[in-house]
């Protein structure tokens, strides 16, 4: 995952936080967070992982005029699971899984911070599994900077592609 | 409000209910938030007839979203350091989850704390550790 530009904004925190069902009122109201010790609206602790809107290239969004999409439409799946995403940018292509996911904050995002990624693959490697057949993981580090060029977010993620999907029970 | 060292013992725990009956709308809203459209969260036909789950499930970065609210309760706004989790089991609509934060050690103004979120029948869905500063 490469992103150029993601410019984090107060209304894409509020939704993102909502999302997690966190009512936290640091996510949205700029009067309360005033009061508090980061002093402004700050992102919740998971929110980096929405480059994915950012990055012109990421596999798992609809493009706008683009090649079939893999979900459903009139036919049960559009097109053929496609590679893309990766274990840092989320939860890996058609056939894969996020496994693992970690973050080292250097500072908490804010409203008006423009941040820049840019992405490495770490280590690979692979384990037989009870549920889902050979498992074949990568490891992705991720390093956010913000608009002063200082490290702010380091993500480092893990993907798993399985051989099946996973057994249940 | 943060957590003072001078209160804190390892082995201390805080546990949240991070969601009760998740529903399929709010893994919606979790793709619209973050961005990753896959449809094994939120396209049930493709995830069935397809892809081969019994329904769609919730994204990972949901359920350690939804664990990281448990953990900023607990340390304060701002305070994280750092937040790893592996994802251990599937979570899929209608779960109940519950996340404990267990300290494993204070020293020189952070805390260290295992993470793990469980399902109603107990089987743990996230397991993972965070550092915090603590005053």
């Amino acid at each position: 995952m490469a992103v150029e530009k993601f410019t984090v904004e107060a209304s894409h925190i509020m939704m993102f936080a909502r999302s997690v069902g966190d009512d936290n009122p640091i996510y949205y109201d700029e009067e309360h967070a005033k009061g508090t010790e980061p002093g402004s609206i700050i992102a919740p602790p998971t929110f980096a992982q929405a480059s994915a809107q950012f990055d012109p290239n990421y596999g798992l969004r609809p493009k706008v005029g683009g090649d079939g999409w893999f979900g459903s439409g009139g036919k049960l799946s559009g097109a053929k699971p496609r590679e893309g995403g990766g274990g840092g940018g989320g939860s890996g292509g058609g056939g894969g899984l996020h496994a693992e996911q970690r973050f080292i904050y250097h500072r908490h995002l804010k409203p008006g911070d423009v941040l820049s990624a840019t992405t490495k693959p770490g280590k690979s490697w692979e384990k037989q599994g009870r549920r889902s057949g050979k498992l074949v993981f990568s490891e992705t580090v991720t390093e956010y900077r913000d608009q002063n060029d200082e490290l702010v977010i380091t993500a480092i993620g893990v993907g798993v592609r399985t051989e099946r999907p996973v057994d249940q029970g | 409000m943060a957590l003072n060292a001078s209160e804190l013992n390892v082995g201390d725990t805080y546990t949240e209910r991070l969601v009760e009956d998740l529903k399929r709308t709010q893994i919606v809203m979790y793709a619209g938030a973050s961005g990753d459209y896959n449809p094994v969260h939120t396209d049930e036909v493709f995830t069935t007839k397809v892809a081969g789950y019994p329904s769609v499930f919730a994204h990972g970065m949901l359920t350690m979203g939804m664990t990281g609210k448990m953990l900023t309760n607990y340390v304060g706004d701002g305070r994280l350091a750092e937040y790893g989790v592996r994802f251990t089991s599937q979570v899929f609509p209608g779960d109940t989850l519950d996340a404990t934060a267990t300290v494993t050690a204070v020293a020189d103004g952070v805390v260290e704390l295992d993470v793990s979120t469980v399902n109603q029948e107990g089987v743990e869905v996230l397991k993972g550790s965070a550092k915090a500063r603590v005053d």
